[in-house]
C-alpha cells in the first residue's frame, strides 16, 4: 500500500511514514501530536475536525493523509503567527464564543477559511457557510459575532 | 454497567440531602497536605458548620493537635511564589465555573482574578465532590470559597501584620500587595508565604461581601483560559498522549442486553501489533495505532444472543406500566401528597380539559464523546477522562478492578462537555482493562456511534392532566401525572388549591439517566402547554391567564419581563407567524419564555412533497437566578440551553427498534445548527439579595412550551408530543 512520507504543515516540513488511506485527522492528531483539531463525528458532519488544504476548508476525518500530501495543511496550531493570535481567535475570546470549546478550533478554521474567501460576509453568508459545524452548546449567535467581529462589520450590524 | 451505577444517575439531583455526606473519608493530616503540596500557607475548607467550629477550637494555635477535620470541601494553597491555587472536586465542562470560583475567590481575597488558579477534578489532590450536576456549583461551591478565601485574607493579613511589625487592623491588600496604613510598608502574598508551613483550617462564621458590594464577581469576567482555547492548546481527555501510549477498541454487543454466545478471535490475532482481550461479555483490542485496532476488532466473529425488545412504536404503552423494580430516588410514586379535593375542584370548575403529552428518548451528544487514557502503574491506576463525577468513576474503577479506592487516581481535564451525560465511568473502565492486559497506558474514544448507542438518554415519558378552571379564568383542579421521565419541575407555583402530582417510575426499554435540567422540561413542557390550552378554552390572553394564577413574586416578575422585552399583547405576529408563552421554576432559577415561530412553506422542486416547517424566529428569555456572578458567562448559558431546547422541542428523537438504535449518527440524529438559530434575547433580573442559584440547566425548560403554544397561535394545530415537527408541520396532528 502507498505509504505518505512528508507532509507540508502550518508551514512546515513534517517527515512520518503511514498508510496513505489513514485519515488526515488521525495522522495528524496521533503521528504528529497536533491535537487542536478534533473528532466529533467521523462522517465529515459535524466540523470539528477542520483543517485547510491549501486554503479550502477540509473535514480531516473523512480526507485520506494521500490526498493532502504535497499540499498546505493549516491548522488550529498554525493560525497564530510569532505569538499574535489571529483576528478571528481574539474576537472569539472578545465574543465569549466558546463554552466547552471543543468545537471551537473547527469553528475557527471554518470561520477563517470563509473570511479569506469573503471579507465582509453578511449574517446569512456567515451562516450558511457555518452551517455544517455543530457546537453543542449552542454558542451560534456568538460565534456569527465573533465572525463579524473579525471581519469588521459588527459595527454596521449594531446600526 | 451495574444497575447499581444506573441508580445513581436516577437521583434527582435536588435531592440534596442524598449529597450532603461524602461517601469517602479523607484521613488527611497537615504533614500530608505540607508533602503533598509544599511550603507555603493551605487553608482548608470544612464541609459543615459543626465541624468548622469544633476543629476551628483545637486548631487555635495550640498546636499538638494534627488531625484535620475529614469531610473537607475544598482547599485553597498561598505558595511561597505567591500564587494562589484552588483545590475542588468540581470540573469545568464548558460552564465557566473555573471563572467563576476563580471571581468568588479573588473577590474576598481582595486580589486580580488573575492569580487564582483553578485545580479541579482530579482524585488525587482535589478533596471529594459527589460531582458536576444539578446546578450546584454555584450555590454550593461558591459561598464554601468565599468564606475560605474571606478567612484566608483574614489569616494573611494577620501574618503580614506581624512581619511588618504593625497593627492588623492597619493592614489592606492593595494589588496582591499588604500594605500599612500610611503605605510606608508593604509587602507582596510570595513574602508573607515564604518559608512558612502552616496549614489552617477555616472557621465558618466569616463574613463574606454581599452580592451588592461585589467588585469582581458581579462582573463579565472572560473564560480565564480562554486563548488555551481558541489556539487548539488545550488537552481534553481525548487529548492525552502518554509515553509508549497504545490504542484501544471495545467490541460491542448487536443488541442491548445481548449475551455473549461465541467468539473467534483467530483473524483478529493473526494481524500484527493487535492484541486481542477476552474477559467475560468484555471483548476489546489493543494495537498501536487506532486503525489497526479497529481493523482488528472489526474481524473478530461473535455470536450475540439477544432477547425480543420493545420499540418506539410501542414505547408509550410500556412506560404507562408500572415498574416491577425498586429504583432510587425517583421511586416509590414520587411527587407530593395531594392537597384539597380534585373532585370539588373539579364539580366547581366551568371547563375541564384531559390531555396527555408524551416526550422522546433524546441523547446528550455532547461534541467530546466518552474518552480515557488509563495507565498502570506500580498497581496503581491513573486515569485521565471527561467525566461529571471523578470521585463517582475512582469508585466505579476500585469496584472493577478490585482494588481500593487510593489506588485509583481519576484526573478530569477540561471536558468537551457533558449536559448531564456523563456522569458514569464506562469507556474509563474498558480503557483501564485494555491497559490492564498490555502493560501500556492506553486511549479509548469512543466513536460517535458508540456514543450514541452505549452512552444512556434523557428519559422518554407520558404525562396526563386533567384540569378544571372557572370562566373567570381561576385554575380549580389540576390532576398531572409523569410516567417514567421524572420528578424534577413537577411542582406548579400556580395557585391550584386542589393538586394531585405524582411521578410514576417505569421499566424504560432504553438504558437512561440525566439530562440538562432532567425530566424540568418534560414537566413545563405539560404544563406549561395545557396551561396554554386552559387559556384559550376562555378566550383570555395566556400571560393575563398566569398572571391571574400566580401570586409567586418572581415568577410574575420573570413572565412581566419576558414580556415587556418580547412586546407581547403590544404586536400582533405577522402572517403565518405565531407567538408563545411559558414560565417555570426549578432548581432555585425563574424562567420565562416568549418565542416567535414562523410557519416556512416549501419553495423550489418538489415543495408539494415537503411538509411546512417551523422556524423560531426569536425568543426573549427572562431569568432570575439570585445575584448575578458573571453576566457574560450567564447570558452565554441561557442562549445556550435555549439553543440546546431546540433539539428536543423540534426534532431530535432517539429512533430504537428490538434493541438497536436506528440513528445513531449527526447524519440521521439532527441536532442544532446555525441555520436553527433563532435572534435570542436574554433579560437577566439581577436580584443582589437572592444567594446565587446554578443556571446551567432552569434556562433549557420553557422553549418546547413557548414554541408549541407560537405553533398552536400559527396554525391552530395543538402538538402535544415533543419533539413537535420532527417531519415538518403535517396535517394529521390533534388539534
Amino acid at each position: 500500500m502507498a505509504r505518505v512520507t512528508a507532509l507540508n504543515v502550518n508551514g512546515k516540513k513534517m517527515t512520518l511514514d503511514v498508510d496513505s488511506t489513514v485519515s488526515l485527522l488521525s495522522v495528524l492528531r496521533n503521528d504528529l501530536g497536533l491535537t487542536g483539531s478534533k473528532y466529533g463525528c467521523g462522517e465529515g458532519q459535524c466540523g470539528a475536525c477542520t483543517v485547510l488544504l491549501d486554503g479550502q476548508p477540509t473535514r480531516s476525518c473523512i480526507t485520506q493523509v494521500g490526498r493532502a500530501t504535497g499540499k498546505q495543511i493549516t491548522t488550529i496550531e498554525g493560525l497564530e503567527k510569532d505569538g499574535q493570535l489571529h483576528p478571528l481567535q481574539e474576537a472569539f475570546i472578545k465574543a465569549d464564543a466558546m463554552q466547552c470549546a471543543y468545537c471551537t478550533s473547527g469553528m475557527i478554521m471554518s470561520g477563517a477559511a470563509l473570511l479569506t474567501k469573503n471579507p465582509r460576509p453578511s449574517r446569512d453568508e456567515i451562516i450558511s457557510g457555518m452551517n455544517g459545524n455543530i457546537c453543542r452548546c449552542g454558542t451560534y449567535q456568538r460565534i456569527v459575532e465573533a465572525i463579524q467581529i473579525a471581519s469588521g462589520t459588527a459595527k454596521e450590524v449594531a446600526k | 454497567m451495574t444497575d447499581e451505577r444506573d441508580r445513581i444517575d436516577e437521583i434527582e439531583t435536588e435531592r440534596y440531602e442524598l449529597f450532603e455526606t461524602p461517601s469517602y473519608k479523607f484521613h488527611f493530616d497537615r504533614r500530608d497536605f505540607i508533602k503533598a503540596f509544599g511550603a507555603g500557607i493551605i487553608f482548608i475548607v470544612p464541609l459543615s458548620r459543626a465541624l468548622a467550629q469544633q476543629r476551628g477550637q483545637g486548631e487555635s494555635g495550640r498546636g499538638g493537635n494534627d488531625r484535620l477535620p475529614n469531610d473537607i470541601g475544598a482547599w485553597i494553597h498561598v505558595d511561597e511564589d505567591g500564587g494562589v491555587t484552588v483545590f475542588t472536586g468540581k470540573v469545568e465542562m464548558g460552564q465557566n465555573i473555573r471563572t467563576s470560583l476563580a471571581q468568588a475567590v479573588a473577590e474576598e481575597l481582595h486580589v486580580p482574578v488573575g492569580i487564582i488558579h483553578l485545580v479541579m477534578g482530579d482524585t488525587d489532590v482535589t478533596p471529594f465532590d459527589m460531582g458536576t450536576f444539578g446546578s450546584l456549583s454555584t450555590p454550593t461551591m461558591a459561598p464554601r470559597l468565599r468564606k475560605a478565601a474571606a478567612a484566608a485574607r483574614e489569616m494573611l493579613i494577620d501574618l503580614a501584620a506581624q512581619q511588618l511589625s504593625v497593627e492588623p487592623a492597619s493592614v489592606t491588600i492593595v494589588d496582591a500587595r499588604f500594605v500599612n496604613h500610611d503605605k510606608s510598608k508593604s509587602l507582596s502574598l510570595a513574602e508573607v508565604a515564604k518559608g512558612r508551613k502552616l496549614v489552617k483550617v477555616i472557621p465558618d462564621n466569616i463574613a463574606t461581601t454581599p452580592p451588592k458590594d461585589w467588585t469582581i464577581a458581579g462582573t463579565s469576567i472572560a473564560k480565564v483560559d480562554a486563548r488555551n482555547f481558541v489556539t487548539g492548546r488545550h488537552e481534553y481527555a481525548s487529548d492525552i498522549k502518554r509515553e509508549g501510549m497504545l490504542y484501544g477498541k471495545v467490541v460491542r454487543p448487536a443488541t442491548f442486553n445481548a449475551t455473549l454466545v461465541s467468539v473467534d478471535t483467530k483473524a483478529a490475532e493473526a494481524i500484527p501489533g493487535a492484541k486481542v482481550v477476552h474477559d467475560g461479555n468484555f471483548i476489546g483490542v489493543v494495537a498501536a495505532d487506532s486503525q489497526t485496532a479497529t481493523k482488528a476488532a472489526n474481524v473478530i466473529a461473535v455470536d450475540w444472543k439477544s432477547p425480543g425488545q420493545p420499540s418506539n412504536a410501542e414505547l408509550f404503552d410500556v412506560l404507562r406500566k408500572p415498574t416491577t423494580e425498586r429504583r432510587g430516588g425517583e421511586g416509590g410514586g414520587g411527587g407530593s401528597r395531594p392537597q384539597g379535593s380534585l373532585a370539588d375542584g373539579l364539580a366547581a370548575a366551568d371547563k375541564k380539559i384531559e390531555q396527555t403529552y408524551t416526550v422522546a428518548y433524546i441523547a446528550h451528544t455532547p461534541l467530546e464523546p466518552r474518552a480515557a487514557v488509563a495507565e498502570w502503574k506500580d498497581d496503581k491506576l491513573t486515569v485521565w477522562t471527561g467525566t461529571q463525577r471523578p470521585f463517582g468513576v475512582r469508585s466505579e474503577l476500585a469496584g472493577a478492578f478490585h482494588i481500593a479506592e487510593d489506588k485509583v487516581r481519576v484526573m478530569v481535564p477540561d471536558t468537551g462537555s457533558g449536559y448531564g451525560g456523563k456522569h458514569t465511568g464506562e469507556c474509563a473502565i474498558e480503557a483501564a482493562r485494555l491497559a490492564k492486559a498490555t502493560g501500556k497506558p492506553v486511549k479509548l474514544v469512543w466513536t460517535r456511534e458508540e456514543e450514541f448507542t452505549w452512552a444512556y438518554f434523557r428519559p422518554a415519558g407520558v404525562i396526563d392532566i386533567k384540569s378544571g378552571v372557572k370562566s373567570d379564568g381561576t385554575i380549580t383542579a389540576w390532576e398531572f401525572h409523569n410516567y417514567n421521565s421524572g420528578n424534577s419541575g413537577i411542582q406548579i407555583k400556580y395557585d391550584i388549591p386542589n393538586n394531585d402530582i405524582q411521578f410514576h417510575p417505569s421499566n424504560s426499554p432504553l438504558r437512561q439517566g440525566s439530562y440538562r435540567g432532567l425530566a424540568a422540561t418534560a414537566n413545563h413542557f405539560a404544563r406549561e402547554t395545557h396551561i396554554d390550552e386552559l387559556a384559550h378554552s376562555l378566550n383570555m390572553d395566556p400571560l393575563a391567564f398566569r398572571l391571574k394564577n400566580l401570586k409567586d413574586e418572581r415568577m410574575r416578575g420573570v413572565l412581566e419581563a419576558a414580556a415587556k422585552a418580547f412586546g407581547w399583547g403590544r404586536t400582533k405576529p405577522a402572517a403565518g407567524h405565531g407567538f408563545g408563552i411559558s414560565c417555570g421554576f426549578e432548581k432555585n432559577g425563574y424562567v420565562a419564555t416568549c418565542a416567535e415561530i414562523a410557519i416556512d412553506k416549501p419553495s423550489g422542486k418538489d415543495a408539494d412533497k415537503q411538509n411546512p416547517q417551523v422556524r423560531i424566529v426569536r425568543v426573549v428569555e427572562a431569568f432570575d437566578c439570585g445575584a448575578v456572578v458573571n453576566p457574560l458567562h450567564l447570558k452565554n448559558q441561557i442562549e445556550g440551553a435555549i439553543t440546546m431546547a431546540i433539539g428536543g422541542a423540534l426534532f431530535e428523537s432517539i429512533q430504537f427498534e428490538n434493541g438497536k438504535i436506528l440513528n445513531p449518527k449527526f447524519s440521521s440524529y439532527r441536532v442544532p445548527r446555525f441555520i436553527d438559530m433563532p435572534s435570542i434575547e436574554v433579560v437577566l433580573l439581577d436580584c443582589k439579595d437572592i444567594p446565587s442559584a446554578g443556571a446551567g440547566e432552569t434556562p433549557i425548560v420553557g422553549l418546547a412550551p413557548a414554541v408549541g403554544s407560537a405553533i398552536f397561535n400559527a396554525t391552530g394545530m395543538r402538538l402535544r408530543s415533543l419533539p413537535l415537527v420532527p417531519k415538518g408541520v403535517t396535517t394529521n396532528a390533534k388539534s
